[in-house]
């Protein structure tokens, strides 16, 4: 189950009106059913900011966000949110927290353990099952949250920057799954990174950003295989290729 | 290992002084009451059941008094969390009566409540409710708005997040606001009784200094710390319940 994203003109205005700082720009943008859109682009080019207002955290300042053609107030479960920081309830068990969605559905207790038990045993934690947050490494914690958001079965699931805060390492092998999984799952996916790598392994598509006022500056389709190879010489091509292209943007920041 | 035998080597120590100040006299050992003595004490009144009516008193006026600013403080804060024009009428009053010192009421209390019960149990859970107050207020809207945004994204409603959220997060600072509640408690009692009471510890410990008995004074005082131990001590584990897996850290 996956759903259709449309941003239609979305503008951004943080503070008063003497002192406007705009955050987004006319952002027009149409994510297909299933596929898995990076937003790119250097720090404070208003990329969380577009996230926010997909998840109705912030309301646009101009503009809407349609979901299969429905306009979005707020947040719902039909857009599950991973965050940077994990966020997960400090005084639940990993279970109980991938559970937590179903839970507020009124699902029945036993369907409910059924759910965590797919999603734990999805991310590779199933033995974890009865641990607290705080016994858990960052990339376990991130697997969770996962869980947790999967387990709910949203049609759009909105990741900022999930793997921003683990080393490198831990990094990539979450990578790794979570292509594994959207092989399985097709959600329609939105997710935020400034990490070009990162971006060309996941995306069907890289929406690159500009800074300040945050307007689309270009958008690349990646034509690779379902299972990607880092070292393989097309997949270094696109990287080198938005890598300029960033480099460019940036440039202009510091000028 | 230390932790238990604190207490033993207090005693002890509380011993030697004693008894060797018997025995050079340092100073007048009228004024040092040997653990001897007050033992002693503790069972003439335990024996003519002063003891446990002082005790039951001054422990229903704690309870009583605590309970009903727990209470106030819980359904205060609550409201002043969660809803921004009750913060606005509540917060001035509160800040303006809190930093007066209880004490100074404590006459007012006398004239307007009489001698018995109530003036001791308004008086506690006056004294009481400002500290419960601000802390349970500090921990509901300390709660952070990633989880109220984390919740809310799985599908939570006001209520769910209130309930499932809210609460769960600030429990652990509302425990906390109960046990300073109760340690206050337990300080007031004995102020409240000293101004006037036919019983209780405080009057116990006043009848002491009366009728010039010290061994009687040190018990009083040593009976309202056990009560305050034991108290803790539940509080601590309530505290640890609701801490959940966030205590393991």
């Amino acid at each position: 189950m996956s759903a259709r994203v449309q941003l239609e003109g979305l503008h951004k205005t943080f503070g008063v009106d003497g002192h406007a700082a705009p955050a987004l720009s006319d952002v027009s943008l149409e994510v297909h059913a299933g596929e898995l859109l990076c937003l790119l682009g250097p720090s404070g080019c208003g990329k969380s900011t577009l996230l926010n207002i997909v998840a109705g955290f912030l309301p646009p300042t101009r503009g809407r966000v349609l979901v299969d053609g429905a306009p979005v107030t707020g947040p719902g479960p039909e857009r599950g949110v991973v965050f940077q920081e994990y966020v997960l309830f400090p005084w639940l068990t990993v279970a109980q927290n991938v559970e937590f969605g179903p839970r507020l559905q009124g699902a029945p207790a036993e369907r409910c353990r059924a759910i965590a038990a797919r999603y734990l045993h999805m991310v590779g934690l199933s033995e974890h099952a009865a641990k607290f947050p705080v016994q858990l490494s960052g990339g376990m914690k991130q697997r969770v949250a996962i869980a947790r958001a999967l387990a709910n079965s949203p049609s759009i699931v909105l990741m900022d920057e999930p793997f921003g805060a683990l080393d490198a390492q831990t990094r990539e092998v979450l990578q790794e799954e979570l292509s594994r999984i959207q092989r399985v799952e097709h959600k329609t996916i939105i997710f935020v990174t400034h990490s070009i790598r990162e971006a060309v392994y996941l995306a069907d598509r890289v929406v690159v950003l500009n800074r300040a006022p945050g307007r689309i500056k270009e958008i690349f389709t990646i034509k690779l295989p379902e299972a990607r190879d880092r070292f393989a010489p097309e997949f270094t091509r696109y990287e080198s290729e938005i890598t300029r292209l960033v480099k460019e943007e940036v440039a202009r920041v510091h000028e | 290992m230390i932790r238990t035998l604190a207490l033993p080597a207090a005693l002890l120590g509380w011993a030697t002084v004693t008894y060797g100040n018997r025995a050079l006299e340092v100073m007048n050992p009228a004024l040092l009451p040997t653990p001897g003595e007050v033992a002693a004490v503790t069972v003439a009144l335990a024996r003519d059941g002063s003891l446990a009516r002082d005790v039951l008193v001054s422990s229903g006026r704690i309870v009583a008094g605590f309970g009903l600013a727990a209470v106030a403080a819980l359904a205060l804060g609550l409201a002043v969390a969660l809803y921004a024009p009750a913060r606005l009428a509540v917060e001035p009053l509160v800040e303006f009566l809190r930093p007066i010192p209880p004490l100074a009421f404590l006459p007012m209390f006398l004239v307007w409540f009489g001698l018995g019960e109530t003036s001791k149990v308004a008086f506690i859970a006056y004294t009481t409710f400002f500290p419960m107050f601000v802390a349970v207020t500090a921990s509901l809207l300390r709660v952070d708005v990633m989880l109220l945004r984390a919740a809310a994204s799985l599908g939570a409603t006001r209520r769910d997040l209130l309930r499932r959220v809210v609460l769960p997060a600030a429990l652990p600072g509302i425990v906390v606001a109960l046990r300073l509640g109760f340690g206050l408690a337990i300080f007031v009692i004995v102020g409240a009784e000293f101004m006037g009471a036919d019983a209780g510890l405080g009057n116990l410990i006043m009848e002491g200094r009366v009728f010039f008995n010290p061994a009687q004074i040190v018990m009083g005082a040593l009976l309202l710390g056990v009560l305050g131990s034991l108290v803790n001590g539940l509080l601590v584990a309530l505290e640890r319940r609701a801490l959940g897996g966030r205590a393991l850290r």
